[in-house]
């Protein structure tokens, strides 16, 4: 190991939080912003949301109709692979569940894995097990009020159980995958899946 | 610049604090002795890497306040309020005491008496430490041979919020004091001190075409500090008639500084 | 490290039986790839592979936070280079730019 720096401790945690991360994290209070690239700014009436079936089908929805589907609120902790975690922060989106369940109505089936595709170019993956059963939703509200551009907005993945990277701002597609594919930080060292609480955080981790 | 094959890689050394000095409230200086420090150019930077006793690790950049001619290495951290690392250095850190460091890094933005000049320096806050590096790279090699001196004349533009958050403040009025070939101009941005008349504002084009050379002299320009203030400084100056490929610019990002 | 024979340096035009004298192992390729992978890659030159710009990579845009390094164009935005560094590793992904040119030493 190297040299321990004498009087280096790091953040410290009062016992209380302690018990509520995952192994590594420390609490914040802010809501740090983590960018990779230029903040996008695409107009709402520009704005439309796509479901893309494997097999070709899709199903689009444009702003108006996307927040007239039934919209759930939801109270998260959530964690940054950066090792921030921050409590209690509250969304308001429509469950990937009803999206899924809208698209089938329109001929749309599912499949194993599903890449989000984002204004800008990033993409993450995950199995659809991880985003069905009312663990995910694209959220348009945080706080409240409608989710600002640098949080991911006007609409951004949620999936709180993953690390944070996996909740893809500016999010615009699902696209669902008979095969599982990398994205953009999975394809460069991250981990594949990125339980928070198995601390998986890199490519390897067990 | 490729390093012939047999040149070591950046590994990580254990430096030795000798002293750390006050440079303004909320700025130090770390100087170091570092065994087998293989030399830098002003400009470039180190990671210092901290280590706790659970294990826990924390890297952060800093920019090398020192020439390359001085015997030891100094570093100038600003301490930033909810910082993790740089209340360490400012406050915890003491001589005896040893610093993990590895360097030197970055050969984009660098100056050394061999680019010539004119030099043309603009500096937001912290960003004054590679720029003060050029300063005192360039003092070293001129010394007090006013014809070396004006054969590489160098003008700083300096933005502080005030006064007494000028680093360096003493050294580079002394520096100018002596030598007729580097003019200083500070421009304090949230108070100043009675009389002062100097600026008062936030860097702007007007004030860069006051105080810069005009780019048929080709000056090299070099501005680091909070992204805001490069961006725009950077911008100006194009605008100004500069070429960009003159301009080499480091943004300390949001904050200005490593937390 | 051992440096790349002086073989290695030549363009490969051989013909007939004196093939196999051009044909080196892998160990000769080792010089050539420490020279790719340098301390500093701050002062080469990338060719943005989106809009074809050629610039200095010190002077791209970089968007780095505890994640990975993202080093975009200035001109048309797109990736250029992506660094992660794990506890073990660093990744590089440098398909975003065309060419990497970098000066060699003049010794």
């Amino acid at each position: 190991m190297p040299p321990v720096s004498r009087g280096f401790r790091g953040r410290r945690q009062p016992d209380a939080t302690a018990a509520r991360l995952p192994p590594g994290q420390y609490e914040t209070r802010d809501f740090p912003v983590l960018s990779a690239g230029p903040t996008p700014r695409a107009p709402l009436s520009a704005w439309n949301f796509t479901l893309q079936g494997a097999g070709g089908r899709t199903a689009i929805w444009t702003w108006d109709e996307f927040i007239a589907l039934p919209r759930q609120m939801t109270t998260t902790d959530i964690h940054c692979v950066t090792k921030w975690s921050k409590f209690g922060t509250v969304w308001e989106g429509i469950s990937v569940d009803t999206i899924l369940a809208e698209g089938a109505a329109k001929g749309v089936e599912p499949s194993p894995y599903v890449l989000a595709r984002c204004d800008g170019g990033y993409t993450t993956n995950l199995p659809l097990a991880e985003v069905t059963g009312g663990k995910a939703w694209i959220a348009f509200m945080y706080d409240g009020a409608p989710l600002p551009a640098e949080h991911g907005g006007p609409a951004r993945l949620l999936v709180p159980h993953l690390y944070f990277w996996k909740s893809a701002k500016w999010v615009r597609e699902l696209r669902l995958m008979e095969n599982d594919a990398p994205g953009f930080w999975e394809a460069l060292g991250y981990h594949n899946y990125g339980d928070p609480w198995r601390e998986q955080r890199y490519a390897g981790d067990e | 610049m490729i390093p012939d094959g047999s040149a070591p890689r950046i590994t990580w050394r254990l430096g030795t604090v000798i002293d750390v000095a006050a440079e303004t409230r909320r700025a130090r200086t770390l100087i170091l002795d570092v065994p087998g420090w293989p030399g830098h150019r002003a400009g470039q930077h180190v990671d210092v890497r901290l280590t706790a006793e659970d294990g826990y690790q924390a890297e952060r950049s800093y920019s090398i306040a020192s020439a390359p001619e001085e015997s030891r290495l100094s570093l100038t951290v600003e301490q930033l309020k909810d910082g993790e690392v740089s209340p360490y250095l400012s406050e915890e850190l003491r001589s005896g005491d040893k610093l993990e460091l590895r360097g030197p890094i970055g050969g984009y933005f660098v100056w050394d008496v061999s680019l010539g000049g004119p030099l043309f320096l603009v500096a937001g806050g912290s960003g004054i430490v590679p720029l003060m590096a050029m300063l005192r790279h360039r003092n070293a090699v001129v010394g007090t041979d006013d014809a070396k001196r004006h054969r590489l004349p160098a003008r700083l533009l300096y933005s502080s919020r005030g006064w007494d958050e000028v680093i360096y403040r003493d050294e580079l009025s002394r520096l100018a004091e002596m030598d007729t070939a580097l003019e200083i101009r500070h421009t304090l941005t949230r108070e100043q001190p009675r009389g002062w008349s100097g600026f008062k504002r936030r860097i702007d084009r007007a004030m860069l075409e006051e105080v810069a050379w005009p780019p048929s002299e080709k000056p090299q320009v070099f501005v680091c500090g909070p992204t805001p203030l490069v961006e725009s400084a950077a911008q100006a100056l194009v605008e100004l008639g500069h070429q960009p490929a003159l301009i080499k610019t480091e943004r300390f990002g949001p904050t200005g500084g490593s937390v | 490290m051992k440096r790349a024979s002086k073989v290695a340096d030549e363009p490969s035009v051989a013909r007939g039986r004196f093939a196999d004298a051009l044909r080196v192992d892998g160990n000769a390729a080792a010089g050539i790839l420490s020279e790719l992978f340098v301390p500093d890659l701050t002062s080469a030159r990338a060719k943005c592979g989106g809009c074809g710009m050629t610039r200095t990579i010190g002077a791209l845009i970089v968007y780095a936070h505890g994640m990975g390094t993202v080093v975009r164009c200035p001109g048309c935005d797109r990736v250029v280079l992506r660094v992660v560094r794990t506890p073990t590793h660093v990744w590089l992904d440098a398909t975003g730019a065309t060419s990497i040119v970098i000066a060699r030493d003049s010794n």
